[in-house]
């Protein structure tokens, strides 16, 4: 490939303006093709690491072609053909071309000129070929590190420098992964097939899990430069759309669907003007992503229209859509978002679970009732030396005038958290109570988690 | 980041081709182009408006406005259709536009949406607009 190098120094001396067009260029048809590419290319040389490989390739080759070719009619076929001849090549170098990839070569050198007008794939089957392109980046045989990066850059066709700043990672710990993650599959010989109707179910758990994560990491993180936080989390909501859209009978993946969406609403109305995170019971909702809400309602109600139990993602999408449709934390529906959080924790038993059906019940029937679960789950020790036990804890204490035993409580959890503006918010309330009256009682602090 | 993709035709060639071509076949087409931008999860809307003959246009050059019935100036179907797509950038969008199964005298404007965060959020009448959504009042919603 000695020309191809030759065609890159030449570049150098293209105009920056045009370059940089033309890479962003590529960059867009990567994020558009490269699923479909690099699926079709691992049904091409069976074998989905050498397909990443190649298709790599290819866009480094397009990264220096195009600038001076100009972007071609059509991109995909060409990516697409140019990855397919490099295969052959290398196989041609390692003298592996046996009977079979001779024909594969010799169709393709037939078929060059049909390539550059039509589809590079099989319209038919593509769509089967990017749903196991997704089963693979989210493989049980790899980390969640890995099978983020994965399915990041094969599914959502983002390079490993947007990964690694979405991350807030060096590129260099995208690329390790990337590759161990390639070795990893290998060496497990994980074929280009749809996981087996039985073991179906939990593999789908396994990629909905991923594209969780990945939402959750676009939006839990309110530092650094968070610009591209938000961008994460949109991301994994087109990815998990277009996973719903492979399998549209399973409620989960829309119930996920609408929980990012309902979630990622309120993203406009999260920050304050000097960054600092606005909680739930403050935020502006005339702010909240309307059209984000009704994305959310209309996959809630197909998720529901499926009519199996109700999955923990339906349900906490359930959850959601009660605070997304309350004008105000007044006016939420408190008792069903009680007895949602106790359904979710029947599904998937969790202590943290526990705890939020606790703010839920403070907020449905009364601080009294709620401390009486926030000790049940405290008792059995689940949590730990979780500071959001001794800060839920304390606020119903506040709230039922027991304010000596809420400063305690307050105190402990100000020493427990690690997080600088949430010790700020534990210490505001402890000098609020050293304020107060010793009469107050326990309507004197409408304050919130 | 929501962009419109407006079509248009400038050119009479396009309005030809058109009239000339099966029927099936820009049906079979459209409907395989906007399949993969659902599948690629950023179709948001899109529609096609019927013969511009058919329309009128309403002009404000003078203190009444002057109704003329037919099409905005000579040509018949100069904007005939737009999809909104929500992508990343400016350039996915672009992509998206070049691969719509238009020919010759068709052109794509791709124009970003404004979205509540380009106006002052503390204006009443954003506010309001935000509650029409929320509420349901806007037709067909």
């Amino acid at each position: 490939m000695d020309h191809r190098r030759e065609t890159g120094r030449q570049l150098t001396s293209a105009p920056a303006d045009d370059t940089d067009a033309v890479h962003r260029a590529i960059a867009a048809t990567w994020r558009i093709e490269a699923a479909k590419i690099i699926a079709a290319l691992t049904r091409y040389v069976g074998d989905f690491g050498l397909a990443e490989d190649l298709a790599q390739e290819a866009v480094t080759d397009a990264l220096s072609q195009w600038p001076k070719s100009g972007v071609p009619a059509n991109p995909a076929a060409w990516l697409t053909t140019v990855a397919k001849r490099r295969a052959i090549d290398s196989w041609r170098r390692r003298e592996r071309l046996d009977a079979r990839l001779a024909k594969l070569a010799g169709e393709l050198e037939s078929r060059q000129d049909a390539d550059v007008g039509g589809l590079p794939w099989d319209p038919d089957d593509i769509e089967d070929d990017v749903l196991r392109l997704v089963f693979i980046a989210c493989h049980p045989v790899l980390g969640r590190g890995a099978q983020l990066a994965l399915t990041l850059r094969v599914v959502g066709g983002l390079s490993s420098e947007q990964i690694a700043r979405a991350f807030l990672i060096p590129v260099s710990t995208v690329q390790q992964r990337i590759v161990r993650a390639k070795r990893a599959l290998a060496d497990a010989q994980v074929p280009f097939e749809l996981p087996a109707a039985d073991e179906q179910p939990e593999r789908l758990k396994g990629v909905l899990g991923v594209l969780y994560l990945m939402f959750a990491e676009g939006h839990v993180t309110t530092s650094g430069p968070d610009w591209m936080r938000p961008e994460l989390a949109m991301e994994a909501l087109r990815l998990t759309r277009v996973t719903a859209g492979l399998l549209p009978h399973d409620p989960e993946v829309h119930g996920l669907v609408a929980l990012m969406a309902f979630t990622a609403a309120r993203f406009p109305a999260r920050l304050g003007a000097d960054g600092e995170p606005i909680l739930l019971a403050d935020q502006d909702r005339s702010k909240w992503d309307r059209s984000l809400i009704r994305l959310g309602s209309r996959s809630l109600g197909t998720a529901q229209g499926l009519r199996t139990a109700l999955g923990p993602y339906t349900l906490q999408a359930m959850i959601a859509w009660c605070h997304a449709e309350a004008r105000s934390i007044e006016a939420t529906d408190w008792v069903r978002i009680a007895s949602l959080y106790d359904m979710l924790n029947r599904a998937v038993p969790s202590p943290v679970t526990q705890l939020n059906q606790a703010i839920a019940i403070a907020e449905a029937h009364g601080p009294a009732r709620a401390l009486s679960l926030v000790d049940d789950i405290d008792s059995t020790g689940a949590l730990g030396k979780f500071h959001l036990v001794s800060s839920v804890r304390g606020e119903l204490l506040s709230r039922l005038g027991r304010d000596q035993e809420a400063r305690g409580e307050f105190e402990r959890a100000a020493s427990l958290t690690t997080n600088g503006r949430e010790r700020e918010v534990l210490l505001a309330k402890i000098r609020r109570i050293e304020s107060r009256p010793a009469e107050s009682t326990d309507k004197a602090d409408r304050g919130r988690r | 980041m929501k962009f419109m993709l407006i079509m248009r035709a400038v050119d009479q060639a396009a309005v030809d081709a058109f009239e000339a071509a099966d029927f099936e076949k820009i049906i079979a087409d459209m409907g395989a182009y906007n399949e993969s931008m659902v599948n690629a999860g950023v179709m948001a809307d899109g529609a096609g408006l019927s013969d511009a003959s058919e329309g009128a246009v309403v002009d404000f050059s003078e203190d009444d406005p002057v109704v003329t019935d037919g099409p905005y100036g000579e040509l018949r179907e100069l904007f005939n259709g737009f999809w909104m797509v929500e992508v990343s950038s400016q350039e996915e969008a672009i992509e998206w536009a070049k691969r719509a199964p238009l020919g010759t005298g068709s052109q794509i404007e791709v124009r970003r949406v404004n979205g509540p965060e380009d106006f002052p959020q503390d204006n009443e009448w954003i506010q309001k607009e935000q509650e029409w959504i929320t509420e349901g009042k806007l037709a067909g919603s």
